[in-house]
C-alpha cells in the first residue's frame, strides 16, 4: 500500500500535573488539540522551542505520556487503530514493532553491560517477528546500509566502544530493525558534533528512505529539519503556528513566529579594527592530573581589550581546558597567561582579589552556575559585597541597576532559579559577572543550551554590555552561526591545537586548511538540498 | 500541602512523647524513684502500667525514662551530625590529603564494632549523661561523615561552587553558604534515623548496664531491670520495649514524609 495512511492525530491534548515550589499541585495543558497526518514514507518534522511540545507530541504516536504527562483528548490513529485508550496489552504489540523511537542521547539510552546486536534486535526477537538468526542478519543489512565500519562484527560491541555517532546509527537500526511503520526521531543528531551530524543525517535520511516507513523527525534546529523532511509542523506552547510544505516554511514562512525561526541565524557582527592585547596566551601546553597526553599543546592567541575572540572548535578539542588554564582552575605545564600587563599565577590560590574580580566567568548551563537555594539578589549582591564591599542600601540600588542593564526587572531581585526562564537564568548569570566589573569574561557555550530567538536575545546582550563597558569577551562555542554574530577574531582549535587563528574575515575566508573546511562546510544551512549537495561535493573530491 | 495519614500519626505520636517527657514532673502520677505498691503489681488504676521489681510505679518511670532516653539521643544525634557533617564538607572542599585522612580514620573506626569501642570507652570514662552523649555522638558521626561527604561530593562539582572559588570566596562560604543548603535535605531525614538508632544504641548500652545508672530511669534500663520477671510470666519488661519500638516507628513515619516531601520538590519522587 504506497502513500496509505500511518499516523492520524486529531484534537490531541494532553496534560500534566505541575508542582512548583511552595504552592498546590495544578493541572498544566501541554499540547492543546493538535492535528497530524502522516503518510507512508513521508518525513514530517515538528520543530520548536523547547516546551512547544515536540517531544510530547512525538511520543503520543507510540501512546506513551513522558514524567506523568496524560493523553487526555483527541484521536491518535496508528494504522486505521485508534490507540489512546489502548490497554497494555495492545500497546505492548504497538510499541517496538508497528512505532519504534529513536532518542536524542544514544549513549545514555543503550545499556552499557550488554553488546549492540543483543539490544539492536532485542524488539524483533521478544516480539517473535523474527528468530534470533533472522534479526542478526537483518540487522547486519541495517548496519551496513547506515555506514557502519565493519557491519559483520559491529554488533559485537559494547556501546562504550564505538564514537556517539556510531553509536546513534545503531539507535537507528534498533528502531528500523522490526520493520516498523512509523520511526519517530527524537532529536537524533542535536548531542553530535557538526562534522559527525553530517554523516548521521545522510544515514538517516537514506534509510528513511530505503525502508520506506513514516517518520516523525524532531528537532529544534530549521536547518537540519529542512535537509531531511517533506513536511515542517512549527510548534508552540503546545499549538501549531504552521504547517506547509519544506519548501513554503523555509522558503515563504507566513506566520511571524516562523520567519523569526528562519532568519534567527543572519546575526551579522562587523568585526572592530584590531586594539592592543589585554590578555595574552604564550605557548600554553596542559594536561590532566594523572594523565599522559596533552589535552592543550603549544598553544597562543591574544585577547584584544573590548573585543571578542571567539574559540571554535568540536568536543574535545579543548576549548574548555583552555578556559579553565585561563581561570587558573587548571594550572598549564608550560607557557604563561599575561593579563594586562602582568603574568597571572599558573594556579588559582596565587591570584590576587582583583585577578579574580577582572577575569569572570559565564557557564553553559546557567541552571548549574547558579546555587539554587539563594536569591537573584544574592546571586547578583554576593560580588558587590565581596569586591567592593557594597551593603544595604548601596547594594540593592546596585543590584537594581544591574538587572535594568540585562533587561530585567528590579522584582526579579527575590525570585529563585528555578523561578526563571533559561534565557532569564543566563541573564542573571551575565549580571553576576558584570557586577564584578571585569576587563575580561569568558563565555564557555553560553549560548548553546538556549533555544535559537532566546540565545540571539543573549548575544545582542551581550554586544551591547561590551559597546557600553568595553569588556573582551573569549568566547567558546561549537556554533559558526555564534561566531559570525560576535567575534572580531577567531580561532580554530582541533585537538589541543590552533588550527587557524586571525580575524574573523580572514579565517572565515578561502582558502582554507582541510579540518576548518570540514568544519565550515559541515554547518547545516537553511537551504532545501544543502546536505545532497555537500555530501556529492564531497564526494566528487575524494 | 497534603500530609499523608502515615505522617499526621507520626507527627502525632512523637509530640506526644516529647510532652510527656518535657512536663514529666506535672504528668506523672508519682516519682520515679520511690516503691508505690507491691513488687510486680498488675495494671490497676492506681497503677495503670503496673509495678515494677521493687514496686515502683512503672508510668511514671516510662515518663521520666523518656525524658533521659529522648535528651541523650537527641544531645548525641545533634553532636554526630554536627560533627559528621562540618567534616564530611570540609573533607570535600578541602581535598586531597585532608580527604584521604578523615576518610581514613573513618574507615577504622567504622571497622570496629560501635557497641564494642562504646563498651571498652564506658568502662574507662567516669560515667556521666554528657560522657554518654559524647562518646555516641562521636561514634555515630562516622555514618554522618560518609553520608555527608557524598551528598556534597555532589554539590561540589556543581558550576556555582566552582563560580564561587573563582571568585575568591574562603571555605566557610563554600561549606555554609553554597554546599550546606544544598545538602540540608537528605541530611534532615538523615537525622530522624540517626535519632532512633542513638534511642536504641543508649537502650542497648543501659541494658548492659553501661548507659544510664540507677536510680535514674531510662527504658533499656527498665526493661534490664525487669527482664527476669519474664520467667515467673510477668509483662513488666515488655512495657518500656513497646515504648522503645512505638517511638522508633512513629519517628521513623515522620522521618520518610519528610524524605519524600522534600525530593518531590526537587522534581524526583512526587508526593
Amino acid at each position: 500500500m504506497p502513500d496509505s495512511l500511518v499516523l492520524d492525530i486529531s484534537g490531541l491534548v494532553i496534560e500534566a500535573t505541575s508542582y512548583p515550589p511552595g504552592a498546590r499541585p495544578r493541572d498544566v495543558t501541554l499540547v492543546h488539540g493538535v492535528d497530524l497526518k502522516l503518510q507512508r514514507g513521508r518525513v514530517l518534522g515538528l520543530i520548536g522551542e523547547s516546551g512547544a511540545g515536540k517531544s510530547t507530541i512525538g511520543l503520543s504516536a507510540m501512546s506513551y505520556g513522558r514524567g506523568g504527562a496524560r493523553l487526555t483528548g483527541g484521536e491518535i490513529q496508528v494504522n486505521g487503530r485508534e490507540i489512546r485508550l489502548a490497554s497494555p496489552a495492545e500497546l505492548r504489540a504497538l510499541r517496538g514493532r508497528e512505532v519504534t523511537y529513536v532518542s536524542q542521547s544514544a549513549a545514555a539510552s543503550f545499556n552499557p553491560a550488554r553488546r549492540l546486536m543483543d539490544q539492536v534486535i532485542e524488539t524483533s526477537v521478544s516480539h517473535r517477528y523474527m528468530n534470533r538468526r533472522q534479526a542478526e542478519d537483518h540487522a547486519i543489512g541495517l548496519f551496513r546500509k547506515l555506514g557502519l565500519p565493519d557491519p559483520e562484527t559491529f554488533g559485537n560491541r559494547y556501546p562504550h566502544q564505538v564514537s556517539g555517532g556510531q553509536l546513534q546509527r545503531a539507535m537507528t537500526a534498533m528502531a528500523l530493525c522490526p520493520g516498523p511503520d512509523l520511526v519517530v526521531f527524537d532529536e537524533p543528531t542535536t548531542a553530535l558534533d557538526v562534522t559527525t551530524q553530517i554523516g548521521v543525517l545522510r544515514a538517516i535520511k537514506d534509510a528513511i528512505r530505503d525502508s520506506h516507513v513514516a517518520a516523525l523527525y524532531i528537532t529544534h534546529d530549521l536547518a537540519v529539519v529542512a535537509q531531511i523532511s517533506d513536511e515542517i509542523m512549527v510548534l508552540r506552547h503546545g499549538r501549531m503556528v504552521e504547517h506547509g510544505t519544506c519548501d513554503q516554511i523555509i522558503n515563504h514562512p507566513r506566520e511571524p513566529y516562523t520567519r523569526a525561526l528562519v532568519s534567527v541565524r543572519a546575526l551579522n557582527h562587523v568585526e572592530k579594527p584590531p586594539e592592543p592585547a589585554i590578555v595574552r596566551i604564550d605557548a600554553v601546553s596542559a594536561r590532566y592530573r594523572g594523565t599522559q597526553s596533552d589535552v592543550l599543546t603549544d598553544v597562543s592567541m591574544d585577547v584584544a581589550a573590548g573585543q571578542t575572540l571567539a574559540i571554535v572548535g568540536e568536543s574535545g578539542s579543548g576549548k574548555s581546558t583552555l578556559a579553565r588554564v585561563i581561570t587558573g582552575l587548571l594550572p598549564p605545564k608550560s607557557g604563561q597567561v599575561w593579563f594586562d600587563g602582568r603574568t597571572l599565577s599558573r594556579a588559582l590560590a596565587g591570584r590576587s582579589r582583583r585577578d579574580l574580580r577582572e577575569v569572570q566567568m559565564i557557564y553553559q548551563m546557567a541552571d548549574t552556575a547558579m546555587n539554587p537555594r539563594h536569591t537573584v539578589d544574592t546571586i547578583i549582591g554576593r560580588p558587590l559585597q565581596f569586591y567592593f564591599g557594597m551593603k544595604g542600601a548601596e547594594k540593592s540600588h546596585r543590584v537594581a541597576e544591574l538587572l535594568d542593564q540585562i533587561e530585567l526587572g528590579s522584582d526579579f531581585g527575590k525570585r529563585f532559579p528555578a523561578e526563571l526562564s533559561g534565557g532569564q537564568k543566563q541573564r542573571v548569570c551575565i549580571a553576576r559577572a558584570l557586577a564584578a566589573k571585569p576587563k575580561v569574561i569568558i563565555c564557555d557555550e553560553v549560548t548553546s543550551a538556549l533555544d535559537p530567538l532566546v540565545a540571539d536575545g543573549i548575544l545582542k546582550l551581550l554586544l551591547k554590555l561590551q559597546a557600553e563597558a568595553r569588556m573582551a569577551y573569549l568566547f567558546i562555542t561549537h556554533d559558526l552561526a555564534t561566531v559570525q554574530a560576535i567575534a572580531d577574531k577567531v580561532a580554530v582549535m582541533h585537538r589541543g591545537r590552533v588550527v587557524r587563528y586571525g580575524a574573523k574575515g580572514d579565517v572565515l575566508t578561502p582558502p582554507f586548511d582541510d579540518y576548518t573546511d570540514l568544519l565550515l562546510s559541515s554547518v547545516p544551512k537553511m537551504e532545501i538540498g544543502w546536505l545532497d549537495r555537500t555530501i556529492k561535493l564531497r564526494e566528487a573530491a575524494q | 500541602m497534603r500530609v499523608p495519614p502515615s505522617a499526621v500519626l507520626g507527627l502525632a505520636v512523637t509530640a506526644g512523647f516529647v510532652c510527656l517527657a518535657v512536663f514529666a514532673p506535672l504528668v506523672a502520677p508519682y516519682p520515679y524513684d520511690s516503691a508505690m505498691g507491691k513488687v510486680w503489681e498488675d495494671p490497676s488504676p492506681a497503677h495503670l502500667l503496673g509495678t515494677d521489681m521493687i514496686g515502683r510505679d512503672i508510668l511514671s518511670r516510662l515518663i521520666y525514662g523518656g525524658q533521659i532516653t529522648m535528651l541523650v539521643a537527641l544531645g548525641s544525634s545533634l553532636l554526630s551530625f554536627g560533627m559528621g557533617s562540618f567534616l564530611g564538607f570540609f573533607a570535600v572542599v578541602r581535598g586531597g590529603w585532608v580527604d584521604q585522612v578523615l576518610s581514613r580514620i573513618v574507615d577504622i573506626m567504622m571497622s570496629v564494632p560501635t557497641l564494642i569501642v562504646a563498651l571498652v570507652l564506658l568502662s574507662i570514662l567516669p560515667l556521666s549523661l554528657s560522657v554518654l552523649i559524647v562518646v555516641m555522638g562521636v561514634l555515630d558521626s562516622t555514618r554522618v561523615f560518609r553520608l555527608s561527604r557524598a551528598v556534597a561530593m555532589d554539590v561540589a562539582v556543581m558550576d556555582y561552587v566552582e563560580a564561587a572559588r573563582l571568585r575568591g570566596e574562603g571555605q566557610s562560604w563554600v561549606i555554609f553558604r553554597e554546599i550546606l543548603p544544598n545538602a540540608l535535605t537528605p541530611l534532615v531525614a538523615e537525622f530522624g534515623l540517626r535519632f532512633i538508632y542513638a534511642v536504641l544504641f543508649i537502650s542497648t548500652l543501659s541494658f548492659l548496664g553501661l548507659g544510664v545508672q540507677p536510680p535514674l530511669a531510662d527504658w533499656g534500663g527498665m526493661v534490664k531491670e525487669n527482664k527476669d520477671g519474664l520467667i515467673y510470666g510477668e509483662v513488666a519488661a515488655l512495657v518500656p520495649a513497646a515504648t522503645i519500638a512505638i517511638l522508633a516507628i512513629s519517628v521513623n513515619l515522620v522521618a520518610d514524609w519528610v524524605l519524600t516531601r522534600t525530593t518531590s520538590l526537587k522534581g524526583g519522587r512526587g508526593a
